[in-house]
């Protein structure tokens, strides 16, 4: 693949290098430019998967194995104790569930007062997260389900404790999450005590997340938790977002900033769960429908607040 | 015969497992702190056998880089091919350096390269990077002297062996 090339310090051999970079610089901003306003690289991807996955397999095969063979490593002693509090858990989580059932009971009957046909019915699928990174400065995670597993992008990813984020790319078995707190991502929230609509945007901070522009004289607290709102379509409304650790003014002083600690465990690995149906199954209508019939009047209310 | 395949092997397996390192999981502190490995075992090659690494080499090794890491296609060989140019311009002179200047060389090929990045990714419309952003090419120098002693070893033992 090298052409031999002359390495005495000729002029021309320096000239025909330094045309050779002109050429491939351009080259290089050319297919830049390309993807960055058609994104076919994500194509490219798929079709080489048979390159990626495997790559990514192997990548994180010594992570995985450190952390199985810990498993392995662990004294009984220890894993009596967690098992001892994982039943514990498990028994408040029934208890907190024969509680839910009720209310799902009576949620179902208002709901047919209503005459409004949703379900909480969550499809979920397990994942793993595959231990890669890619890049540092993007939060991004790689999980072990793609487009064979029936993962599509858009779908919303959620742990046992809040929302994590939304996968972007599918390959045919892998695919990659965008996490909220990506300096690129924002989701539609609601304060769980007022019912404040507001956005979170991600601060590229794995322990942060930011509601910018919120104004000084809204009702809100440290310590608030934020829930998404199911606006925009993208997310489910309903699952726990974060926490508000602190609020100030930005740098006008015309709005105040919250900063939110998420309540998903973003920096752990494990398993994750990925929400099956997109919006029709879960939470409140899209906002806007592209095909199919008007909107019941029923909803409208609903929506509008 | 012999020789060349195990050279052959050492620098296909070198640039392989710099794609695996980079793509490898670390804690969230040493983030930041991960080197363009590379780039750096580029640099090492580019050193050496600098017959084997050309500007389209650079090149089609960036376009790999990219399509692994998933993020702009072309960035990377941009990166790449920009530090190539550079590093064969003076590598007569870099070769004979002493280890510590040869450290410094890679700190500034490494911090033009972040310069580089920084570029695009204010072109490509990104929010400013944090300032751990300029950890890593001190990492990369750093890591420079090993990683230089370390091929050098090897290529070594398979020459002694060869004799």
């Amino acid at each position: 693949m090298s052409v031999p090339r002359s390495t005495g310090p000729l002029f021309t051999a320096d000239a025909a290098n330094t045309l050779r970079l002109i050429g491939y610089l351009a080259v290089a901003i050319v297919l830049m430019v390309a993807d960055h306003r058609g994104a076919y690289l994500p194509r490219v991807r798929y079709t080489l998967s048979l390159a990626v996955e495997p790559m990514y397999r192997l990548a994180a095969l010594p992570a995985q194995i450190a952390r199985e063979s810990r498993l392995v490593l662990a004294d009984r002693e220890r894993l009596t104790e967690a098992n001892t509090k994982l039943g514990q858990d498990l028994l408040l989580a029934q208890a907190r569930l024969n509680r839910l059932s009720e209310v799902r009971e009576q949620n179902q009957r208002l709901q047919e007062l209503l005459a409004v046909q949703r379900s909480l019915d969550l499809g979920v699928q397990l994942a793993h997260i595959v231990d890669i990174d890619t890049d540092p400065n993007r939060h991004r995670l790689v999980i072990d389900a793609g487009a064979n597993q029936g993962v599509q992008v858009g779908q919303a990813v959620l742990d046992a404790t809040g929302i994590m984020g939304q996968v972007v790319e599918t390959l045919p078995n892998i695919s990659t999450v965008m996490l909220i707190t990506d300096a690129a991502h924002a989701l539609p929230v609601t304060v769980e005590r007022t019912g404040m609509r507001a956005i979170a945007r991600g601060t590229g901070a794995l322990d942060a997340l930011t509601l910018p522009s919120v104004p000084v004289s809204a009702d809100l607290k440290v310590g608030d938790r934020l829930l998404t709102s199911g606006l925009g379509g993208h997310f489910p409304a309903g699952f726990p977002v974060g926490t508000i650790r602190e609020i100030k003014p930005d740098a006008s002083g015309m709005f105040a900033v919250a900063a939110v600690i998420p309540s998903a465990a973003l920096d752990r690995s494990g398993e994750v769960l990925v929400l099956h149906q997109l919006i029709d199954a879960v939470g409140p209508p899209a906002p806007i429908a592209d095909t199919g019939p008007p909107a019941p009047p029923a909803e409208s209310p609903a929506h509008k607040k | 015969m012999n020789r060349t395949r195990a050279h052959f092997l050492l620098f296909w397996g070198s640039l392989f497992g710099c794609y695996l390192l980079q793509l490898m999981p670390l804690p969230q502190t040493l983030l930041p702190l991960k080197p363009f490995w590379l780039a750096i075992v580029l640099i090492y090659w580019a050193l050496e056998t600098p017959e084997q690494v050309t500007l389209g080499l650079a090149f089609l090794l960036g376009l790999a880089g990219d399509v692994f890491a998933g993020e702009l296609l072309g960035e990377q060989a941009l990166r790449l091919c920009i530090l190539c140019f550079i590093l064969l311009r003076f590598r007569s002179r870099l070769r004979f350096f002493p280890m510590w200047q040869q450290s410094l060389a890679v700190l500034a090929l490494l911090l033009n390269d972040r310069i580089v990045l920084l570029m695009v990714r204010a072109i490509a419309g990104q929010s400013p990077p944090p300032a751990s952003f300029w950890l890593a090419p001190l990492t990369g120098a750093l890591a420079w002297p090993w990683v230089f002693l370390l091929f050098d070893d090897l290529r070594n033992r398979w020459r002694a062996r060869e004799s």
